[in-house]
């Protein structure tokens, strides 16, 4: 082309580009665009300024400029600063996160804590070696030895007891169908006696079987009584325990609620709208006044297990309703391949239905989880001393008498942080699962 | 998972099974402590440290009864109990004993099903105020608001003055003793009423009691002391006597410093004598062992020595004995004759 | 299951209980029957049995004693001579009362937050995320306890309204916000007040009738006619003058400090104000969260669409965009508002007589009847909580969408 004379309409050098209008371009630009795109927007933009500005200017000097982190008593701090008297924080952080349980034995909870951690490692990786599993299902048994105290052959006689009744269940259908029993009859007939021999192991034998061992061989930790458990140990153990009680049985619900026998679809139906249709509050009263009522004359339970039982009752409904929600998320393809294997109801539950519901409603389930966790600050109104109820005892105490902000702050501080981190966390699970079926 | 952890308790609970009805004492003695249920906190009364130990009036009368069963004053377990938890923990036999600045009333000891076993101290309802409200007398109180604990007797008689005096009022119930504190402070509520020792208590902590004035009317009888469960009779005669034995032992001068010389020198008092264990089989009558009310008066002390260390005049709550003087010194405090 | 070549039926075996499918399904539930009724029948004889033991019965009749406790706020006839039962009622209405006006007031707060968040204003928009997120990972009864506190602690005392340099109320010296709550002017109805009432009822069918006119005229002619203004002229207008005519029947009485306390007018107690602000803004983080996630699930294409169309954006919001989120809106709403009347039991921690604090609360530890008193309690829940929730459906069905 060079050197022809070009027509008059063809450019013959390229036209430097122009800078952006100053409208679009820039920080300024941005700003006009996005913050003062009218009168509207511009107010406000400016009263949220404004609003953030008055918080700041109240909070930062009070809680970071002014506050006192060394005083043995809220008058010791108002004579050095009139901040924020962070000081009780400092003197009582470790009863925030223990409550009254013995100095020394703090690394108990300590240690079941990280325990935890490994004990739901393979339930979140599937990365993880599988015998961990193991570790897992033994966890809840562990983590009560450490934290209550008291002989290891209890947990253990417990465990004994399963092991029976998986026992009766893996083993003795085959010797009763060698007789002249139907394979399903001994089927029942084992299941019956796997319970029997489970309970009757438990009701009668356990105790021998722990004071025999314990005077063979004593492994014991000290123990320590319900009342002196508190603090956040004492919401973590009710949040845990809640829903890791929760997702099997809520589960089972789920299936209920879906099964076509008119009988237990009903059952299932009632329990979730019954528990979720009172508020946890009353729930935690039957827990409190009228659960040892329906027990056996004389069985005492303690306080804590009780309200673990019936949080994990009340998270149960919402747990069923979420994977509920999972199961109808499910294409009928799924369900009708299954079938169309040959597979029985539990089997297709079990490889093809629950592995890809369970999956999708992992968010809702982190949700409830978080739900839960908050609520379990509830158990202040039936006189357990989570973190809120240490409140009390503390400002009941001369040197720390009117003392409040700083106290609500710190303990709104933590639940922030937890359920913060959860809800990132089931939003990044959400984005990585959002992958499937569609 | 949790399945089995519950079993596990449902098996450890049924190696406790504490009868929570009747025969308590066999259950105390096998489980080597008492489980004795106080306040959640209310100063001179029942409190703990940062540490978590429990002191105070009512937690001394817990641990001398800790002491008469077991010969130990530690023998013994504390469940802080609210206004409104104390009765349902008693009931349902979480505690053993509630020692809880609670009201003997007909209603309690009929129909709730418990046992007085005497009072550890007489108390009446009053009312505090500012005194800058320039308020004299609780006759002039028509259109005040009112804090309140629920769960007590307070509301009850709150109500019967209120309405007896044609005067209208506000009440403001409120759960605990720090809280009603922390709402009288802000101003939120005029008055606090509460037992007239509770009122001592609370003000003694506040940073200027000078300004605060408990109005003279006291509208109410309010004999506190301890209650066990209905039926618990073995049980609650030695709660009722360890009670009586520390009164007692005021009467006859015995005190925490001189019980043991006492019991071991030979004194002509031949009351004395029995209560020491000295003379007589009165320990094996209660099923416990001779020298229970030396044990019990070792822990804090006699009656008088108890209510000088924790609530007396010379505390921050400053309590005059008044009715809870000894009969012989002008008070109501009579305990019957240990023969 | 049949075909014409079936074999002649088999004799009746056992094991078709379990295997054959046309049995199974009567075997498992007539085992879990009877499982469960074991089960109830152990625990109801486990509660005679204690009851028993502790020689208490079942009886309801302390609902017609006397309460002997005085309620604060009561909206009907209340004193301490009044039943147990009416304490219950008194209990229930507050917990009705908070219930209705967290839950306007949640409803405005999380619209607004649900569409400021997906607002192009940045500094709005962030500002948004940050109360929603702060809000919804914090304990409601932290926020119960803490708004409450607020109340107590930052607001004045009665006692600045009194004396020298006393305050002076809002609005012309007539409302009084104080650590005790507000006192608001209350209306007070003379005779011919109902005149007014009447005019008040018609003028509001003059202006239902108005807004349907105008939409019919719209759709025949085309022409937009202001039904706002319109429908405020109507409805303003005639009761103005119904009320000047009746010589200014209903009057305001102003609350007035007397004593202790300001007298008169209406009294919104610390309590119910800290109690419904806590939910307010508690439920309304989560409904804005539930109003932003209905507008994005509003495909861009119907926006776009409506665009295309020459509609201006307020008018795409109010007849695209809107109706089409409420259908993905309304049900999850309708769950936070139970949420949030199951929460507002929560008015026990800081004093508010609700039906959980008369009936559950002072009842249940005068009479020491708790079987009694929870039960009736959970009854009332679970009515409340049913009658929603069916109602809830019932909308479902009416805005489902009709597929042909």
């Amino acid at each position: 082309m060079a050197g022809e004379k070009s027509v008059a309409f063809v450019a013959e050098q390229q036209i430097p580009p122009s800078p952006p209008p100053v409208r679009t371009g820039g920080a300024l630009g941005w700003a006009r665009d996005n913050l003062f795109s009218g009168v509207f927007n511009s107010v406000a933009t400016l009263l949220s300024l404004a609003f953030v500005a008055y918080i700041l200017a109240m909070v930062v000097p009070w809680l970071f400029i002014d506050s006192v982190w060394n005083a043995s008593s809220l008058q010791g701090c108002r004579e050095v600063d009139d901040g924020a008297c962070l000081a009780v924080i400092n003197e009582r952080f470790l009863q925030f996160v223990f409550g009254f349980y013995p100095e020394e034995l703090r690394w108990r909870p300590i240690l079941a804590f990280v325990l935890l951690f490994v004990a739901i490692w393979p339930a979140l990786f599937s990365s993880a070696p599988r015998k961990l599993l193991i570790f897992s299902a033994l966890y809840p048994l562990l983590a009560y030895w450490l934290i209550w105290g008291g002989s290891l052959w209890g947990p253990v006689g417990a465990v004994v007891g399963i092991a029976i009744g998986w026992a009766c269940i893996r083993f003795l259908p085959p010797l009763l169908a060698r007789g002249r029993l139907d394979e399903g009859l001994a089927f029942l007939a084992a299941v019956g006696a796997g319970i029997l021999g489970a309970a009757l192991w438990w009701l009668f034998c356990v105790i021998a079987f722990e004071e025999a061992l314990s005077t063979v061989l004593a492994i014991s930790l000290e123990p320590v009584e319900s009342a002196r458990l508190g603090g956040f140990l004492l919401s973590t153990i009710i949040g845990v325990s809640g829903i890791a009680g929760s997702l099997p049985i809520g589960i089972v619900l789920a299936l209920g609620r879906q099964s076509n026998l008119i009988l237990i679809k009903g059952v299932c139906v009632g329990f979730i709208e019954f528990i979720r249709g009172v508020p946890l509050i009353t729930l935690l009263f039957v827990a409190w006044l009228l659960l040892s009522y329906f027990l056996p004359p004389g069985t005492e339970f303690d306080l804590i297990l009780r309200v673990v039982i019936m949080v994990t009752a009340f998270a149960s409904a919402y747990m069923a309703e979420v994977i509920r929600g999972g199961l109808a998320g499910l294409p009928r393809g799924q369900y009708e391949a299954a079938d169309s294997l040959g597979l029985d109801y539990w089997k297709s539950m079990r490889l093809i239905v629950l592995p890809q519901a369970l999956k999708i409603s992992i968010p809702g389930i982190v949700n409830t989880f978080i739900g839960l966790f908050k609520d379990t600050t509830l158990v202040i109104i039936i006189g357990l001393l989570d973190p809120v109820g240490l409140l009390q005892p503390i400002r009941a105490d001369q040197n720390w008498n009117g003392i409040v902000w700083e106290l609500y702050g710190f303990i709104a501080l933590f639940f922030f942080i937890f359920c913060f981190a959860m809800s990132r966390y089931s939003m990044y699970l959400e984005r990585n699962l959002d992958v499937g079926h569609r | 998972m949790r399945l089995k952890t519950t079993l596990i308790a449902a098996a450890a609970a049924t190696a406790f099974s504490v009868g929570a009805h009747g025969a308590t004492l066999d259950d105390v003695k096998a489980k080597g402590f008492i489980q004795c249920g106080v306040s959640t906190g209310l100063a001179g009364f029942a409190f703990t440290d940062s540490d978590g130990n429990w002191d105070g009036f009512d937690v001394v009368f817990c641990r001398a009864t800790a002491a008469a069963v077991f010969g130990d004053p530690n023998a013994i377990k504390f469940t802080p109990t609210t206004g409104k938890t104390r009765f349902t923990a008693l009931a349902s036999g979480e505690i053993d004993l509630l020692y809880r600045n609670t009201t003997w009333t007909l209603s309690r000891d009929v129909d709730l099903k418990f046992s007085f076993l005497g009072v550890n101290y007489y108390d009446g309802q009053g009312f505090m105020i500012r005194k800058d409200m320039g308020v004299s007398s609780a006759s002039e109180l028509d259109g005040a608001t009112v804090c309140i604990q629920t769960g007590t007797t307070t509301e009850l008689n709150l109500a019967d003055f209120f309405r007896a005096n044609n005067m209208n009022y506000e009440p403001v119930p409120i759960e605990t003793n720090a809280e009603a504190q922390q709402k009288y402070l802000a101003n939120a509520c005029d008055v606090y009423t509460t037992d007239a020792s509770g009122l001592a208590a609370t003000r003694a902590t506040f940073e200027d009691p000078e300004n605060h004035v408990i109005l003279p009317e006291i509208i109410s009888k309010e004999p506190l002391g301890p209650l066990v469960r209905h039926g618990d009779n073995a049980w609650g005669d030695i709660v009722r006597w360890v009670l009586n034995a520390l009164i007692i032992a005021e009467e006859k001068g015995i005190t925490a410093a001189n019980v043991d010389s006492m019991a071991s020198a030979d004194t002509k008092d031949p009351e004395i004598k029995r209560l020491l264990g000295v003379e007589g089989n009165y320990g094996e009558m209660l099923g416990l062992s001779a020298d229970w009310a030396v044990n019990a008066i070792k822990t804090g002390g006699n009656y008088g020595e108890i209510f000088e260390k924790h609530i007396g005049e010379n505390t921050a709550i400053g309590l005059a004995r008044g009715l809870n003087a000894l009969w012989t010194e002008g008070g109501i405090l009579y305990a019957p004759p240990f023969r | 299951m049949s075909s014409s070549g079936q074999p002649p039926p088999e004799p009746f075996r056992v094991s078709q209980l379990l295997y054959d499918t046309r049995y199974r399904s009567y075997t498992i539930q007539i085992f879990a029957l009877a499982v469960l009724m074991l089960a109830f029948a152990w625990a109801i004889d486990n509660a005679v049995r204690n009851l028993e033991a502790l020689g208490k019965d079942i009886d309801f009749s302390f609902i017609f004693e006397t309460s002997a406790y005085d309620i604060n706020q009561h909206l009907l006839d209340y004193d301490s001579t009044s039943t147990h039962g009416r304490a219950a009622v008194i209990g229930i209405i507050n917990t009705i009362l908070i219930a209705v006006m967290g839950c306007i007031t949640a409803t405005v707060i999380g619209v607004l937050a649900g569409v400021l968040r997906l607002s192009r204003n940045w500094v709005v928009a962030r500002l948004m995320t940050v109360y929603i997120e702060t809000v919804r990972n914090i304990p409601v009864l932290i926020w119960i306890l803490f708004t409450v506190a607020i109340v107590n602690e930052v607001l004045p005392g009665v006692r600045s309204f009194r004396g020298e340099d006393a305050m002076t109320g809002l609005l012309f010296d007539s409302v009084f916000i104080t650590n005790r709550g507000f006192y608001i002017p209350a209306p007070v109805f003379e005779a011919g007040s109902a005149a007014v009432g009447v005019v008040l009822l018609l003028s509001m069918a003059a202006a239902w009738y108005f807004g349907r006119w105008a939409r019919a005229r719209q759709a025949a002619t085309g022409q937009i006619l202001p039904v706002f203004w319109g429908r405020l002229a109507i409805l303003v207008i005639p009761v103005l003058l119904a009320f000047f005519a009746a010589g200014s029947p209903i009057s305001l009485e102003i609350p007035a400090l007397k004593g202790f306390n300001f007298k008169g007018g209406i009294y919104m107690r610390d309590s119910l104000i800290g109690l419904w602000l806590a939910l307010s803004v508690y439920t309304g983080a989560f409904i804005a969260e539930i109003v932003r996630a209905g507008i994005l699930a509003i495909s861009k294409g119907q926006t776009e669409a409506a665009y295309a169309l020459g509609i201006r954006p307020g008018r795409t919001m109010s007849l695209v965009v809107l109706p089409q989120a409420l259908r993905v809106i309304v049900p999850p709403l309708i769950s936070q508002f139970l949420n949030l009347t199951k929460n507002s039991s929560l008015a026990i921690a800081v004093g508010y007589m609700d039906a959980t604090g008369t009936l559950g609360g002072i009842t249940l530890n005068q009479t020491g009847r708790e079987m009694e008193c929870i039960l009736l309690l959970m009854a009332f829940y679970l009515a409340a909580s049913l009658t929603i929730s069916g109602a809830m459906n019932a909308y479902n069905r009416s805005v489902r969408l009709k597929e042909r």
